[in-house]
């Protein structure tokens, strides 16, 4: 008897779970049902369906396809632009997030706001665009390329800069809430002690917004791997010259070597999910850490 | 803290350089990289003169790919707001198989690239595809029909609404809706009359981003779409065809009306957290 009443015990304390959610009800089944079968038929089947059909010839003929001189130069050029555009959109994202936050003086702070945002809202294919316009014959910036010598549409400079615009909100998002969250009084008493600007900067604020700032700089990374509409329209897609992981999957596609175009596809889908789990790494932690805290 | 305010201030006064340094870095970055190129694709639709933007708008194609734009980014927002609120909710509020993998997943639609987006729906919904033969047999083609251009953009929008809305609901206090519940208020009348108000405005929020990304949206639409003028072509791939075709004017008059668009839903979309945070505020 008594048994039996730690049993009931035991689940009562199971079924209340700390996070306050609880197991759903029969008709609540069919609403966390509808949730998953979306998710599910929207998410997963299109997943899987292109694991299939990249791997239905072979894990080694899935390797061969991403390890021809083409792909492999592809997969180079896709890799350095994305370093490039995390690079710059770290250091310039950091600098302008804290503006926003901290600077209450800086010029034009709304409009400076505002703006940060375009890139989402605007079309890839548009932020190539705006370079072709720039740098085209009668563009505003072509005598400047000139002068200095850089070509910058169909080649590198170019297509740098479509995946630094298409990238740029990331970090700047990410850090912004956690800057207003620690608030300055630790960086004022960091000030009162002495420390300039940078110090406080350094061993203050950065620890503060650290794991706002790993996951800000995971998502520029992603997405500037993924990019195809911006860089399609600034690099010409020379083969083995401006081909990046993208544009080589959509050639292949053009050209019906669905083979290539589908085990490249599933390789940069490999990739992104390296990249989500990490970020979700980071996400439970600082909610632990918050939790802790 | 009151203290310290006055001293940082000296601080800014004493090392002026410094800030100053930093706010003509960050100016000058999101001027070149945002301001001055966004002022050149809309001097260059204007440059020819209204008449020439207009005409450029109103031929058929451009006509019908704007307007196949809007029609499928508002479904693709209408069902991305009634089933990601509903799995915003879920997520939040309940404990089932599955739960910690889908949260993880939600966020997938941003990491994988948008042209591997498309390729994936092609092999599935194709015509050689597993669930492609399905509908076929059936008289329905999902890939370069219209269907194809919806499902690419209910993936690429997935999360905006679930992801806006599940802070609200992990963040609502709970009390009002057992409050409600203890009154005798069944489940359903709880979620409409405390839930529903609750979720409400970041729903919204939620919904106006997605509707704006869905209009913007390349890389999945281009690979689903098969691009058939004033049948599948959408605006953005429109002005893609107009660059490659050398078609300046096009391209870029096309690109102001996107352009008008989407600065229109982000001032919008501001304005109403402004609102929100001064109702809150006061």
């Amino acid at each position: 008897m008594a048994e039996r009443a730690r049993a009931l015990e035991r689940e009562i304390a199971a079924e209340a779970s700390a996070d306050g959610r609880v197991r759903p009800q029969l008709a609540e089944w069919a609403v966390v049902g509808i949730a998953l079968f979306y998710a599910v038929l929207l998410l997963f089947a299109p997943l899987a369906a292109l694991a299939r059909g990249a791997l239905s010839r072979g894990i080694a003929a899935f390797f061969r396809e991403v390890t021809t001189p083409d792909a492999l130069s592809s997969l180079k050029l896709t890799f350095l632009l994305a370093v490039g555009a995390t690079i710059l959109n770290t250091v310039f994202g950091v600098a302008t997030a804290w503006l926003l936050v901290r600077d209450k003086k800086f010029p034009g702070r709304r409009i400076v706001n505002g703006i940060v945002d375009m890139p989402f809202a605007v079309s890839p294919v548009i932020a190539g665009f705006m370079l072709i316009v720039l740098f085209g014959r009668t563009g505003w910036f072509a005598p400047v390329a000139e002068a200095l010598g850089i070509k910058v549409l169909f080649a590198f400079p170019g297509m740098l800069i479509a995946t630094t615009f298409i990238s740029l909100p990331f970090v700047i998002r990410e850090i912004m809430p956690l800057l207003e969250q620690i608030g300055e009084e630790e960086e004022n008493a960091a000030y009162t002690l002495g420390a300039g600007r940078w110090r406080a900067f350094w061993s203050v604020t950065l620890p503060g917004i650290r794991s706002g700032l790993q996951y800000g700089v995971l998502l520029t990374f992603a997405r500037a791997v993924g990019e195809v509409g911006a860089v399609l329209v600034v690099s010409g897609s020379i083969i083995g010259m401006t081909e990046t992981a993208t544009l080589f999957i959509f050639r292949a596609l053009d050209e019906r070597n669905a083979v290539a175009g589908y085990a490249m596809a599933l390789l940069l889908a490999l990739s992104s999910f390296v990249l989500l789990t990490a970020m979700e790494w980071i996400r439970r932690r600082a909610s632990k850490d918050a939790g802790a805290g | 803290m009151s203290a310290a305010r006055p001293r940082r201030a000296e601080g800014t006064e004493q090392r002026p350089w410094g800030l100053w340094g930093l706010r003509g870095a960050a100016l000058t970055y999101l001027g070149l990289m945002i301001a001055v190129p966004l002022a050149a694709v809309i001097q260059r639709g204007f440059a020819d003169g209204l008449g020439a933007f207009w005409r450029e708008l109103s031929s058929p194609i451009a006509f019908d790919a704007l307007k196949l734009t809007l029609f499928a980014a508002a479904i693709t927002t209408a069902v991305n707001l009634v089933l990601g609120t509903l799995t915003a909710y879920v997520l939040a509020r309940y404990r089932f198989p599955g739960r910690g993998v889908l949260d993880s997943f939600v966020d997938m639609p941003f990491a994988i690239p948008t042209l591997v987006t498309g390729v994936m729906l092609v092999v599935l919904y194709g015509p050689t595809g597993v669930l492609g033969e399905w509908f076929e047999s059936r008289g329905i083609s999902v890939i370069f029909a219209k269907p194809g251009i919806v499902l690419a953009l209910l993936f690429v929008t997935y999360p905006f609404v679930i992801r806006t809305v599940q802070p609200v609901l992990l963040e609502a206090e709970r009390r009002e809706e057992e409050a409600a519940f203890t009154l005798g208020a069944s489940k359903w009348t709880n979620f409409r009359r405390i839930v529903l108000p609750t979720i409400l405005p970041a729903a919204f929020s939620g919904a106006l981003l997605c509707f704006a990304r869905a209009v913007g949206e390349f890389g999945s639409i281009v690979v689903v779409a098969g691009n058939i003028p004033r049948r599948t072509l959408t605006a953005p791939v429109y002005v893609f065809g107009e660059i490659e075709a050398h078609n300046e004017r096009g391209a870029s008059a096309m690109s102001v009306v996107l352009l008008a668009l989407s600065f229109g839903l982000l001032l919008f979309l501001d304005w109403r957290q402004r609102r929100r945070a001064e109702v809150l505020g006061g």
